[in-house]
Order: C-alpha cells, then sequence, then structure tokens
C-alpha cells in the first residue's frame, strides 16, 4: 500500500487534470449563458436560473474544499448526486 | 473527414498509429525533432537522429499512404550543453536541403535559462536566415506562463516574421498573449499533462480559429495520437460543420507549413456534388 506522501505524488496531476476539466465544464456553461442572455437581450445576471446540476457540482466542490469533511467524500458526493 | 497532425514523434511510436491514423483520415504528419528522454552526448547522434527522421519516416509513414514532413533542432533540455548546440546548429543547414523538412524545431524553453534562450535565439535567427518555418514549445506546468513570457520577449528581440513562427502547447493562460502578438499557436492534447480535446474546443470557440493548430504530439510518454481525433468528435458534437473541421484540423496546418513549398497539400472545401438525375441512377443499376 502506498503512503500518504505516495497517494500525493502519484495521483497529483491525475486530479490536476480532472479539476481542470471541471474549471473548464463551468466556465463552457457561463459563456453559454452569457451567449443566450445577449441574444434574447436580457440585461439581467446571467447567473440566475442556473442549471440545478451546475448547483450540484458546486456543492460538490465545496463540500470537497470542505476541511471538516472528512475521509468518505467519495461515499457523501455519490449521495449528493443521487439527489439529482 | 481529412486531417492533418501537425506535432507528432513519429520515431516513438508503433506502425500501428501509423495504421490507425490512416483509418481515421489522417493523411500527414510533421515531426519536430525532440528530446530523446536522455541528454545526447554527440553532434552524431543528433545528426544521425535527424537523418531518421528526414529520410527513413518518410517511407514508414508512406506504407500507410501518409505523407511525413520532419523539422530539426536541438531541444530546450539539450541546450544547456552550449558546445554540443552551437555544433548541431552549424549541421542544420544540410538539412534544411532535404525534400521534407520545413523548417526549425521544436526549439524553445523548459526551464527558461539563460543557455536555453540563447539557444532559442540562434534557431530562431538561423531560420529567419535560411527563410525556414520555426516550432516553439513551451514549458509544461508550473513553468508554462514565465517560459511563454519569456519566449515573446525573445522574440520581441529580433527581426522575426511572426506569420512563419508557431507557439506550441499553448492554454488558457497563455493563449491570449500569443494571438495578440501575431504568432501562430498550437493546441497539444495529452491524456491529463497537457490540453484536453473539450478545453481546446472551448478555446477553438472562444478565440476563433484563425492562426491555430491542434495536435497531439504522441511521443515515448504517456500520450495518444487520437485525441486529436477525439477532439474532431468534440467539435462536431458541439454543432460545428464539416467544413468547419476541416478547416480546423486539415486546412490550417495546409495554412501554416504551406509557407515552406515543400509541403504542397492544399487546403480543401466541401462541396455537394450536382444531383444526379433519377434516369441516370437507373442506368447505372
Amino acid at each position: 500500500m502506498l503512503t500518504a506522501s505516495q497517494v500525493a505524488e502519484t495521483y497529483f496531476l491525475e486530479s490536476r487534470y480532472m479539476l481542470l476539466e471541471i474549471a473548464a465544464y463551468l466556465d463552457r456553461y457561463d459563456a453559454a449563458s452569457i451567449r443566450e442572455h445577449s441574444h434574447n437581450g436580457n440585461s439581467s445576471d446571467h447567473r440566475k436560473g442556473e442549471d440545478p446540476k451546475l448547483t450540484l457540482i458546486r456543492k460538490a466542490l465545496a463540500s470537497l474544499a470542505d476541511p471538516a469533511a472528512g475521509i468518505e467524500r467519495t461515499s457523501a458526493l455519490l449521495k449528493l448526486f443521487a439527489t439529482l | 473527414m481529412q486531417i492533418i497532425q501537425p506535432h507528432y514523434h513519429a520515431i516513438a511510436r508503433t506502425a500501428q498509429d501509423y495504421e490507425r491514423m490512416a483509418m481515421s483520415g489522417v493523411v500527414a504528419v510533421a515531426e519536430p525533432a525532440f528530446w530523446a528522454g536522455f541528454d545526447r552526448k554527440y553532434p552524431e547522434t543528433f545528426i544521425d537522429y535527424f537523418r531518421q527522421i528526414s529520410e527513413f519516416e518518410p517511407t514508414r509513414a508512406a506504407q500507410y499512404g501518409i505523407r511525413h514532413f520532419s523539422w530539426v533542432a536541438v531541444n530546450p533540455k539539450e541546450a544547456e550543453n552550449t558546445t554540443l548546440t552551437r555544433e548541431v546548429l552549424s549541421q542544420m543547414p544540410e538539412f534544411f536541403q532535404k525534400p521534407t523538412v520545413l523548417g526549425v524545431g521544436e526549439t524553445g524553453l523548459h526551464k527558461s535559462t539563460k543557455n536555453e534562450c540563447d539557444a532559442l535565439e540562434a534557431h530562431v535567427d538561423l531560420a529567419m536566415k535560411h527563410q525556414q518555418l520555426v516550432l516553439i514549445h513551451t514549458p509544461h506546468l508550473a513553468d508554462k506562463v514565465h517560459g511563454t513570457k519569456r519566449v515573446l520577449e525573445v522574440l520581441a528581440g529580433m527581426n522575426v516574421d511572426r506569420d512563419r513562427i508557431w507557439i506550441d502547447h499553448v492554454e488558457e493562460q497563455t493563449i491570449r498573449p500569443c494571438l495578440d502578438a501575431g504568432y501562430w499557436v498550437g493546441f497539444t492534447l495529452y491524456p491529463i499533462t497537457k490540453c484536453s480535446p473539450k478545453r481546446a474546443v472551448d478555446m477553438l470557440e472562444k478565440y476563433g480559429w484563425d492562426r491555430i493548430l491542434v495536435n497531439s504530439s504522441a511521443d515515448w510518454g504517456p500520450s495518444d495520437p487520437f485525441t486529436l481525433q477525439e477532439c474532431v468528435l468534440e467539435f462536431r458534437r458541439r454543432g460545428h460543420s464539416l467544413q468547419e473541421s476541416i478547416d480546423v484540423f486539415h486546412n490550417n496546418p495546409c495554412r501554416f507549413l504551406g509557407q515552406n513549398p515543400k509541403f504542397d497539400i492544399q487546403p480543401i472545401r466541401v462541396e455537394p456534388c450536382a444531383r444526379e438525375s433519377a434516369s441516370r441512377s437507373a442506368v447505372r443499376k
């Protein structure tokens, strides 16, 4: 079994990659929302009426970032995603 | 779909990759000289490597109907050996005469040391003197922003033709200064350590695709030549037309690489055939 520092080293780049994909997903959603709001001549905040999937992703990210999250993060996220 | 893979280290890949690329529409590859995974000691090692990619690789690619072109350079990691770099640079013009060599590449930066910057300047200077194209590698991961900035600074201090310079491996944090400065840029798609197909399409949609090349730069490390085809699929999946796909993944490489007349593959346009009459199709049956 790997030591803590081996885990940190072995999976760092892969985790970085996955976080960048999530960031790109959020950017892509915002870009599309802005385009739709502009097209509709809607001057209100494009962030209103956010898709529930995005809201769930943000909750998931917040729970991961919470230092009190404990070591059952994967299980917690699976339960969170099951609410959709 | 016809695709050109503009940055591909064929020397590090098996023939099966050529076969699969051919099956998926790749009609040409361009192979820059790069780091072998260890620091070469002798100029002759570079010369034989240049011979391999300019003489042998085209024959291997041709067995699958793929045109193969190449570039020559001392890569940034080996630029710390200044004596070796000078010796190899002095012999590079011989390779500019080869029928499939397109220019100087991949030069560039790794840790942006003084020796690397001097070598980059020497490579670009040689390319401009011999009217060659230039392919520049920018650093990876944490070194990328600083290294790209240094590349732009080195180039800004030289008399260069910006249309003939391709700054590769750009990402979201480095694309704008390179495009604003008037250079061609490349997105390099790697499974983990560089850009992804989805992020590449995001940038194509955000910046348009003038002066943009997409490549998978597949080499001896964890890499996959078919990230380029994944990108094509993602691009089409988002509603872009076949012509737009051909413009990005075939015609843009033609436009940049075709500035060297040896790269004689022309951009293509998709046009529908004239509608056939029913009687004519009945005769054929």
